[in-house]
């Protein structure tokens, strides 16, 4: 039995191909485990886990990353993803 | 024995410490409380905006603690940020809230072992960490805060203790993580 199939959600791929995309971005915070910021990079986004320690790495070093890319929407839902694991997240045009 | 976390084949257990259970207890009770705070966004009256959990906050919180829990999404743009809070906060809080009530039952109820489910285990991860953030927060940890700067403070400087508390969720929290790798 092949489960249900949602509606491929039109707007949003629009929203990518069209318009101009929106980051996430992580930024550094003194508290958070080096260890949990890659654990919750491999579990939200599926990133392997080198992708994963890189942008770890990236936010550890460099202040901050952009983790992900895409219409606003999915940026907002990222951002709200983020905030529930604790990490310290804001959206932004990739300009 | 300290309250430690394991890989079985059946998932991450948990063995805990009666005394150290108990100073998780009190302490995820105060986030409760922090969460609970009046600075707490209500929830629309509208029943609709309720069903979808639209809340009233639009402001970042005054507590630097809560502040960090709920940060801004956008950083040049209080509008949206607004806008963001509104449509998010209420339904993190109650996440934050969910995942601290679960934690709490299984200490309250496990005697001294439990098997953490995958969804368990995740509310462990996110509520080690909603502690760590708060008390970080309130201790004005800094990168470069550690076990030395720990050892300089005077034994009667009230950080001592909490910083001692900080560690030691810190070091539940990785063993945690990798538990779960």
């Amino acid at each position: 039995m092949a489960p249900a199939q949602a509606r491929p959600d039109l707007e949003d791929e629009l929203d990518v191909t069209l318009q101009t995309p929106w980051v996430t971005i992580v930024w550094n915070d003194p508290i958070n485990l080096m260890s949990y910021v890659t654990y919750v990079f491999q579990t939200y986004f599926g990133y392997a886990k080198e992708k994963a320690t890189k942008l770890m790495l990236d936010v550890h070093h460099k202040g901050r990353a952009v983790v992900s890319a895409g219409s606003r929407e999915k940026m907002e839902r990222d951002v709200e993803a983020m905030h529930s694991y604790g990490l310290w997240a804001t959206l932004a045009k990739d300009d | 024995m300290p309250t430690r976390f394991r890989r079985t084949r059946a998932g991450v257990s948990v063995t805990f410490d009666v005394d150290e259970a108990g100073l998780l207890s009190r302490l995820i009770d105060e986030l409760l409380e922090l969460l609970d705070d009046s600075d707490a966004p209500t929830v629309e009256e509208d029943p609709l905006a309720r069903s979808v959990g639209i809340g009233t906050a639009s402001k970042l919180p005054g507590d630097p603690a809560l502040a960090r829990l709920f940060p801004d999404a956008y950083a040049d743009d209080p509008e949206g940020a607004a806008e963001f809070r509104r449509y998010t906060e209420a339904g993190l809080r109650e996440g934050k809230r969910a995942d601290a009530r679960a934690v709490q039952v299984g200490l309250a109820q496990a005697g001294g072992k439990q098997l953490l489910d995958p969804e368990l285990a995740q509310a462990w991860l996110r509520t080690l960490n909603d502690l760590r953030l708060t008390i970080g927060t309130r201790l004005e940890v800094t990168q470069d805060m550690d076990e030395a700067s720990f050892d300089s403070w005077a034994d009667e400087d009230p950080r001592k203790p909490v910083f001692a508390v900080y560690s030691w969720l810190g070091w539940l929290q990785e063993m945690l993580v990798r538990s779960l790798w």
